[in-house]
């Protein structure tokens, strides 16, 4: 056994001192995930214009940096002449609200769902394992086109369409670490003693998940971003004229060759937030749960 | 060995069954869908003609079982708009979506393994870092964005690949790469895991040990036990093709099923819809189910479980 300073030079030594700095605290991914949390919060004190106000005068006016901009819009304005940064700004409150919602109903449905199916065992863990596989095999894009097209475009169609396709991913990994918790001997400890089934679900098993809870809720926060863009995209999400940032790239489309901005800026609030939020959930998978290193 | 056949195929048509049945309810949930197909002036016979002529007087789950038997005996019904049976329609898309998902599917193991592999065996090397920022790109691209803004640069900038439709080889380059990407991260991202799990294990230590090269211990004896990983995600990958399609397809003006899909919602043509998916969903559980089938021969403990 080398003694301490001598394993600490080797660590220096070794080429990886960046990967191991970025692993220690992500400070760009934070940051990011803050600048869009005060942009939520803040979106009517912070934005230039009106995300919603459209001058036809001002349709397709250029960023700041070009020549002939009036640098009335700093990331110039759409087809409609509404200002792209304003409604970018105030698309972060609609990526907030989206994911917040469907990952608490996730969390709740698919976590309860997942440790029971874990604790009990038997034919209800059958049961409730086919329903997750059913889920993944469901095709909830087309899904959420037909609800739209029979509902209408509707904020809370949207989200309960987002929740259930979110449920599986806990109830799954949640199973799989109740399987293994409810073999330690303080559960069986608990049972001696008399506690009820849920007393051990609620007091025992629960606080064991509630790192891979943390870590898959974080991770699966980027994906329910990208799925209410990609429906905002196909015209079935966010109803229009509140700006979503799937729709506002779905605005751009038409305008690609003469406009690049209008589908630009908004694709890129949606990348750099989503890479923010895997970056931030890969960094507490390895500091919570290194057990699940292993899944995507 | 074939109990676990036979419950796997049970579970698969289960799943086809519940995921046609929402659609089915979901596209009734509306009413009256002679409401949506006759406009215009009618008389009340012309109303109960057409709801005797499609079963409507019926209770909706026989209805549901009506259109589930003639759909395994490969009757969908007949598209509204098109007035052609929804089936034909189905089978002239899917040969384009097939073909680019299947080249999308190859490419995101021919890009991902290596990649997995080469940032795993030369960790903190600049193909690790190389590696690793193309995944984290890559996993969070949005698809739709990514197709614009390739048809933006390669298309309307230099105009060396085409922006949409079906054609020759330099048409599936940027659909490609469209859908592609995310699916190549998920790979790069298991590889190199799985990789630096096995690359410690006893069994390499051992190969190395009795004198095997490196490129045998690495390709041989750690990438073949690491390629487990890439290879039950690739159930995952046809799933969000199959998804990814209605996107891809979408922005590229690709003429498959995806695209099929998204028109017939958009004109509410029902029995197309329905009938989409079913394929779509059809196509992702016979390959899960195949999937499933070649791991339980490769590894027995599955079977037991």
């Amino acid at each position: 056994m080398a003694s301490p300073s001598l394993i600490i030079e080797e660590l220096q030594k070794q080429p990886n001192w960046f990967a191991r700095k970025m692993r220690d605290l992500p400070v760009v991914p934070i940051a990011i995930l803050s600048i869009i949390l005060f942009a939520a919060i803040f979106a009517p004190l912070i934005s230039p214009h009106d995300p919603e106000f459209m001058t036809l005068a001002d349709r397709n006016a250029k960023p700041f940096w070009y020549d002939n901009s009036t640098g009335k819009f700093p990331l110039g304005a759409d087809a409609l002449g509404r200002d792209i940064l304003s409604r970018i700004i105030y698309g972060t409150r609609i990526s907030l609200l989206v994911s917040f919602v469907a990952i608490v109903t996730g969390v709740v449905i698919g976590g309860t769902l997942g440790m029971i199916a874990g604790y009990l065992g038997s034919h209800i863990d059958e049961f409730i394992m086919r329903l997750c596989d059913i889920s993944l095999a469901i095709p909830y894009i087309l899904i959420a086109l037909v609800a739209v097209i029979i509902f209408g475009q509707s904020i809370p169609v949207l989200l309960a369409i987002l929740a259930f396709s979110t449920w599986s991913a806990f109830a799954r990994q949640i199973r799989g670490e109740t399987l293994v918790l409810k073999e330690l001997d303080y559960v069986a400890l608990a049972k001696v003693a008399g506690a009820s089934q849920f007393r051990i679900l609620v007091r025992h098993i629960f606080p064991g998940v509630v790192n891979t809870i943390i870590v898959i809720a974080t991770l699966r926060v980027g994906a329910v971003i990208m799925f209410e863009a990609i429906l905002s995209y196909l015209g079935a999400g966010i109803p229009p004229p509140t700006p979503s940032w799937g729709s506002m790239v779905s605005d751009g489309r038409d305008y690609l060759p003469t406009a690049w901005w209008i589908a630009f800026f908004p694709g890129l609030a949606i990348f750099l937030t989503v890479t923010a939020l895997n970056f931030l959930g890969d960094w507490l998978r390895d500091k919570l749960d290194p057990r699940l290193r292993q899944s995507v | 060995m074939l109990l676990f056949v036979i419950r796997r195929a049970l579970y698969t048509i289960f799943s086809l069954i519940a995921a046609t049945a929402i659609v089915f309810f979901l596209s009734r949930a509306q009413g009256d869908p002679r409401n949506v197909l006759i406009t215009g002036y009618f008389s009340q016979e012309i109303w109960e003609a057409w709801g005797e002529s499609m079963g409507l007087d019926k209770p909706l789950i026989v209805q549901y079982l009506i259109w589930l038997k003639n759909a395994c005996l490969g009757d969908f019904g007949t598209s509204i708009n098109a007035a052609r049976p929804a089936r034909d329609l189905i089978m002239d898309r899917i040969p384009a979506t097939l073909q680019l998902a299947g080249v999308s599917w190859i490419l995101s193991f021919v890009i991902g393994i290596p990649l997995g592999v080469l940032s795993a065996v030369r960790r903190a090397s600049f193909w690790d870092y190389f590696a690793r920022i193309f995944a984290l790109i890559g996993q969070a691209l949005p698809p739709f964005w990514l197709g614009l803004m390739l048809i933006l640069i390669f298309s309307v900038q230099f105009d060396l690949f085409p922006a949409g439709t079906r054609g020759g080889p330099l048409h599936y380059v940027l659909p490609c790469i469209t859908l592609a990407w995310t699916a190549a991260s998920g790979n790069v991202r298991l590889m190199r895991s799985a990789m630096l799990e096995v690359l410690d294990s006893e069994f390499v230590k051992l190969a190395r040990a009795k004198g095997a090269g490196n490129s045998r211990v690495i390709w041989k004896h750690a990438a073949r036990n690491a390629l487990i990983a890439p290879l039950t995600y690739s159930g995952l990958i046809l799933a969000a093709f199959m998804a990814g399609t209605v996107v891809t397809e979408t922005v590229f003006a690709w003429p498959g099923i995806g695209r099929l899909a998204v028109d017939s919602v958009m004109q509410t043509d029902f029995p197309v819809m329905t009938g989409v998916v079913l394929m779509l969903t059809a196509i992702y559980l016979v390959v899960a189910f195949a999937i499933d089938i070649c791991y339980a021969l490769i590894d027995p403990r599955i079977r037991i479980s």
